[in-house]
């Protein structure tokens, strides 16, 4: 695939149009969470409720194993894969303490030291990676 | 004829609603955020707006991936609070001036920006965020004290419309309201950002040096603002400082000098760097 642009910045997915494509299932999987009644009707029976959205067999595993950073490789976005995580009690500071590897506590300890700084974070090259 | 007096900048963290919802705004951690609006509140009551035009974006809430208009206009007559997972806020539902609305509509495709018509449209909380800071507590069977025309803005999905293009609907969204014959009071809001990333490895990302920059720009150089590219917010702000290209729409429909009446920014709120600034068209 041509690379693009933006691929050089480190530890970040960029949801374009082919993200978009591959996770659209998957997606409105995530987004159907938004109602209680289905909150209802996943949490009774996670495969079966997942039966209804044709994703791939790794999405699929994917949600049933709460893979966070997996789950946005394969074409999920933030603002839906979050619906999954608020399903399980997770709100957006906590997953984000997971999806960095950093654990709950360390993360909010950065975020009130001002966050993470650009310094370092802005190309791959930074982190060590191609 | 109608006018547009003012723009506002300004954040629209969920948490902060949730804060303002449950009462714990007079906490530590949120003092500091709420103590920056108290001026900006002030001056809505002075202001005493008829018409706030509020661009925002909406988070797969009334669009989620089936449908993603770049540019979508609220003409429906009232809009409610949507559930987005964790019940509605309990706010008044948003009242439309209808038909101002549909006059902005009508003017902007004719201008060339051929925007999406919602008649039915639910709103969360980038749209009541920002009024809930700038009005305060408002009780959910009263009414928000202005009426409210929304202008929701795809910034989830890649791309973006361009800093340039936000601009250029700024202007032309001011010549619609301003040819609009009743005489009105307008503010217009833009709302998002400040520099922030929900996901993935780099979640957390602040970069203030960036962001008071942007607001120096927002008072400066709108137009230098305007030439921002989508790289440069992605790296440098977090892929979800994309948001900002919102406040252009809003700059755009000021002056090119504006007075700079208040100015506000806090790190953090959740995963997200506060930005607020208020602009003043100049007589």
């Amino acid at each position: 695939m041509t690379e693009k642009e933006y691929d050089k910045i480190p530890g970040t997915i960029v949801f374009d149009a082919d993200k978009s494509r591959e996770g659209y299932h998957l997606n409105q999987f995530c987004i159907s969470l938004r109602l209680q009644k289905n909150r209802d009707a996943f949490n009774k029976n996670e495969e079966a409720y997942l039966d209804a959205y044709p994703m791939s067999k790794e999405q699929r595993e994917a949600v049933l194993k709460r893979e966070w950073n997996l789950l946005l490789e394969l074409g999920g976005n933030i603002y839906y894969t979050s619906k999954l995580a608020a399903n399980d009690g997770i709100n957006f500071q906590n997953l984000a303490g997971q999806m960095t590897g950093m654990g709950v506590d360390s993360y909010r300890e950065m975020m009130l030291k001002g966050g993470r700084s650009i310094e370092g974070n802005r190309d791959k090259s930074d982190w060590g990676e191609d | 004829m109608a006018k547009i007096m003012a723009g506002v900048g300004c954040s629209h963290v969920p948490a902060i609603g949730v804060a303002m919802d449950t009462g714990i705004t007079h906490e530590e951690y949120w003092k500091p955020v709420f103590e920056g609006f108290k001026k900006s509140r002030e001056w809505m009551k002075k202001q005493n707006p008829d018409v706030i035009f509020l661009v925002y974006n909406d988070h797969c809430t009334a669009f989620d991936a089936r449908c993603i208009p770049t540019f979508a206009l609220g003409c429906g007559a009232e809009f409610q609070p949507a559930d987005e997972g964790w019940g509605p806020r309990p706010v008044p539902a948003v009242k439309n001036h209808q038909k101002m609305a549909s006059h902005i509509a009508q003017s902007l495709v004719l201008n060339e920006f051929d925007i999406t018509i919602m008649n039915e449209m639910e709103v969360d909380h980038g749209l009541t965020v920002p009024l809930s800071v700038m009005f305060g507590d408002i009780k959910q069977n009263d009414e928000w004290p202005a009426l409210v025309i929304p202008l929701c803005v795809n910034v989830v999905q890649y791309p973006a419309p361009t800093g340039n293009r936000c601009y250029n609907l700024g202007k032309a969204i001011r010549r619609a309201i301003e040819s609009y014959e009743e005489d009105l009071n307008v503010i217009i809001f833009g709302t998002g950002g400040m520099s922030h990333q929900l996901q993935y490895k780099r979640a957390g990302l602040i970069n203030s040096d960036w962001d008071k920059r942007f607001l120096d720009l927002m008072t400066e150089d709108p137009v230098g603002a305007s030439q921002i590219t989508h790289l440069e917010y992605l790296r440098e702000t977090g892929s979800e400082g994309i948001e900002m290209v919102m406040w252009l729409i809003m700059r755009g429909a000021l002056n090119e000098n504006v007075t700079e009446v208040h100015r506000h920014y806090h790190v953090p709120a959740s995963n997200t760097a506060v930005g607020h600034i208020i602009l003043e068209n100049n007589a």
